[in-house]
């Protein structure tokens, strides 16, 4: 009686997530296996796996699996390394403290599209750009940044994007760690490096857990930035699985293929997440 | 001759006066206790003379060397921390062997001091856990070896047990002499719970608002106190206080009105004038029940029995109650009329400013 008045309650709840999950994973299914072509309407017979070898041959196929692996692993060592020693800078009292740890936090609350363009037309533009600024009083030419190195230029934009995050979460797990616990490895004879590499290194091992997790569900995923910045060129060079995709439906109208790069791509997830969960999963359980 | 001596310390923080000029010697192999209630400085103290804290005045000199400077990692001083705080993903052993390993010493010197210490706190068998994995008294063990295992010039204790359960403080309290006894260094221990710095101090320091009170054998504090301060601050339960008026100067005794009845009190105890109106000071134990002619009398009030012992609390007037020690097995009852004597040898006078004015006898 008890328990079916539990999940009686608790069905509505868990239909909600069933339909949002089930209902999209089906019609990908569905469609990754039929012929639907956008210019060819009506012709949407059963091609068993012919869309997935359309894909997978496709020449855009392999630099676009390199790629998301290049810009998830880059961003993850970038955030995380630069994050730890961000956070363990600020973390001590020094004037103006509030004010940079707003600024080193905000660039977290613009949107992607926002912070590509910020990137592309500020900063990385070979004439008007800052960084061509910077390189033509040095005396040097000015590098165009998104057609001579376009994934290093992503990689950039999103490390920008996603460093905030990382800061977030370790000045918070900082401010947790134990005072106590560094004053007596002080009194042990511990130089400041000591208590950061044997101290403050291991007190981060989960929230680095953390942030490597959500961080990857959100950088295998990235589109806008290179959408907006490099449009996946110049070449397949900037492209990857998600912007791929996008190209086979709404670039060359080809839905049957990008469902069936829609699957590849939850099946790279779940690889990547396995490997993922038990090279970081176990500091989780510590 | 004095191994650590603290001259003039001062610490200020912004807009606080924390240590207002301190000045102690503490010899070789000394247990020296600071007690004081919260907010008295005892914790700062501590934390100056560990170089955690910095002072904003005075000096520290340690076995002949100044260390006012010097950072805490090299006053050669280990520290015992309320919280123990062990490193928690580093095993027993690796806690135990931190500073030693930081310091470079080869690694068979390591193993073999790691495990005397271990075997002396009975650790052998927990080298290979994690702090989160013992027992609070374990984890103060631990916390104790990793001080130890330095063999450092003094060892500091900030309110070491004030994390254990009762009966766990008082076995630790008993290791804690008995490693006092067996190793002979100089230990500085800071509490804020009177029973422990009785039981353990050769020394007591007692602080208050940033200055020290009175230093003395726990003793010589319990029995002659300085100031009213101390005299209510040691012994459980409080020395009772009732305010004296009249006072009549005889020839060889002060005649004390106290509460309507006159106590006499021998003249050549009384040192420096005597002022218009005393605070008289008298312990629980040092008064007892007669039938008749007794020096005050009041109604039992309520009894706390406490087994090996009772206290009676008496309502002498109004407003004026104080405790008095009974045996065990009284035969008092609540609300009861009882007469009392006081021992009148054991009597503290203060004045108006709470300094002491008596003098107590030489011991009988």
């Amino acid at each position: 009686m008890k328990r079916s008045i539990t999940r009686l309650l608790m069905a509505p709840s868990v239909i909600m997530l069933l339909v949002w999950m089930i209902i999209p994973l089906s019609m990908t299914i569905y469609f990754s296996t039929i012929r639907y072509n956008l210019l060819y309407p009506g012709q949407n017979n059963f091609v068993g796996l012919m869309n997935f070898e359309f894909f997978i041959t496709d020449p855009g196929f392999f630099p676009a699996v390199s790629n998301t692996l290049i810009l998830l692993l880059s961003v993850l060592i970038i955030t995380v390394v630069l994050g730890v020693m961000l956070s363990a800078l600020i973390d001590k009292p020094f004037f103006g403290q509030g004010i940079v740890r707003v600024l080193l936090i905000s660039p977290f609350f613009i949107m992607p599209t926002v912070n590509a363009l910020i990137w592309k037309n500020m900063m990385m533009n070979p004439v008007y750009g800052i960084f061509a600024w910077i390189s033509q009083s040095l005396g040097l030419e000015p590098i165009d940044w998104l057609s001579s190195y376009p994934l290093m230029s992503v990689i950039i934009m999103v490390s920008w994007q996603w460093l905030p995050f990382a800061i977030l979460v370790f000045v918070t797990a900082l401010q947790s760690q134990d005072t106590e616990q560094k004053e007596a490895a002080q009194m042990d004879g511990a130089t400041g490096w000591h208590i950061f590499r044997y101290l403050t290194i291991p007190h981060l091992a989960r929230p680095i857990a953390v942030v490597v997790m959500i961080e990857t569900i959100f950088l295998l995923a990235v589109f806008a930035e290179i959408f907006v910045s490099t449009g996946g060129g110049p070449g397949y060079d900037s492209t990857n699985l998600a912007y791929l995709i996008y190209n086979q439906a709404l670039l060359q109208y080809d839905v049957g293929v990008a469902s069936a790069g829609g699957l590849f791509a939850v099946l790279l997830a779940n690889i990547v997440a396995f490997f993922l969960i038990r090279a970081v999963g176990k500091n989780l359980t510590v | 001759m004095s191994y650590l001596t603290i001259t003039d310390l001062q610490k200020h923080y912004d807009s606080y006066h924390a240590l207002r000029g301190i000045n102690l010697d503490i010899s070789e192999g000394e247990f020296v206790v600071f007690v004081g209630p919260s907010g008295c400085g005892k914790s700062t103290l501590l934390r100056t003379i560990a170089g955690l804290e910095s002072s904003t005045g005075g000096s520290i000199e340690l076995d002949g060397r100044d260390i006012t400077e010097v950072a805490s990692s090299k006053r050669d001083l280990a520290m015992v921390f309320q919280s123990y705080a062990l490193y928690p993903h580093m095993t027993v052993a690796d806690n135990l062997s931190f500073a030693l390993r930081l310091a470079k010493i080869p690694d068979a010197e390591i193993q073999e001091k790691v495990r005397s210490v271990s075997a002396s706190l009975q650790l052998d068998a927990l080298l290979e856990r994690k702090p989160k994995e013992l027992s609070g008294g374990q984890r103060q063990r631990v916390a104790i070896g990793r001080a130890i295992v330095r063999q450092p010039k003094v060892f500091l204790f900030d309110e070491p047990l004030s994390n254990l359960d009762a009966a766990l403080r008082v076995q630790m309290r008993l290791e804690l002499a008995r490693l006092h006894k067996k190793l002979g260094t100089t230990m500085i221990y800071v509490t804020h719970d009177q029973v422990e710095a009785m039981t353990l101090a050769d020394r007591v320091v007692i602080l208050n608002a940033g200055q020290i009170e009175q230093v003395g054998t726990p003793l010589e504090l319990y029995r002659q106190p300085n100031s009213r301060f101390v005299a209510e601050f040691i012994g459980t339960p409080k020395m009772n206080l009732i305010a004296a008026n009249k006072i009549v100067r005889h020839e060889d005794s002060l005649a004390i009105e106290l509460l309507g009845q006159q106590i006499n009190f021998p003249a050549n105890r009384l040192k420096g004038p005597l002022p218009d109106s005393v605070v008289v000071g008298i312990r629980p134990e040092h008064m007892s029940l007669v039938e008749e002619g007794g020096d005050l009398s009041g109604r039992i009030e309520l009894i706390e029995h406490l087994g090996s012992e009772a206290y009676a609390h008496l309502q002498l007037s109004s407003d004026q109650t104080i405790i008095i020690k009974a045996p065990a097995r009284t035969e008092l009852k609540d609300g009861q009329e009882v007469s009392l004597k006081i021992d009148i040898s054991e009597v503290i006078l203060f004045n108006e400013n709470d300094r002491v004015i008596s003098v107590i006898p030489e011991e009988v």
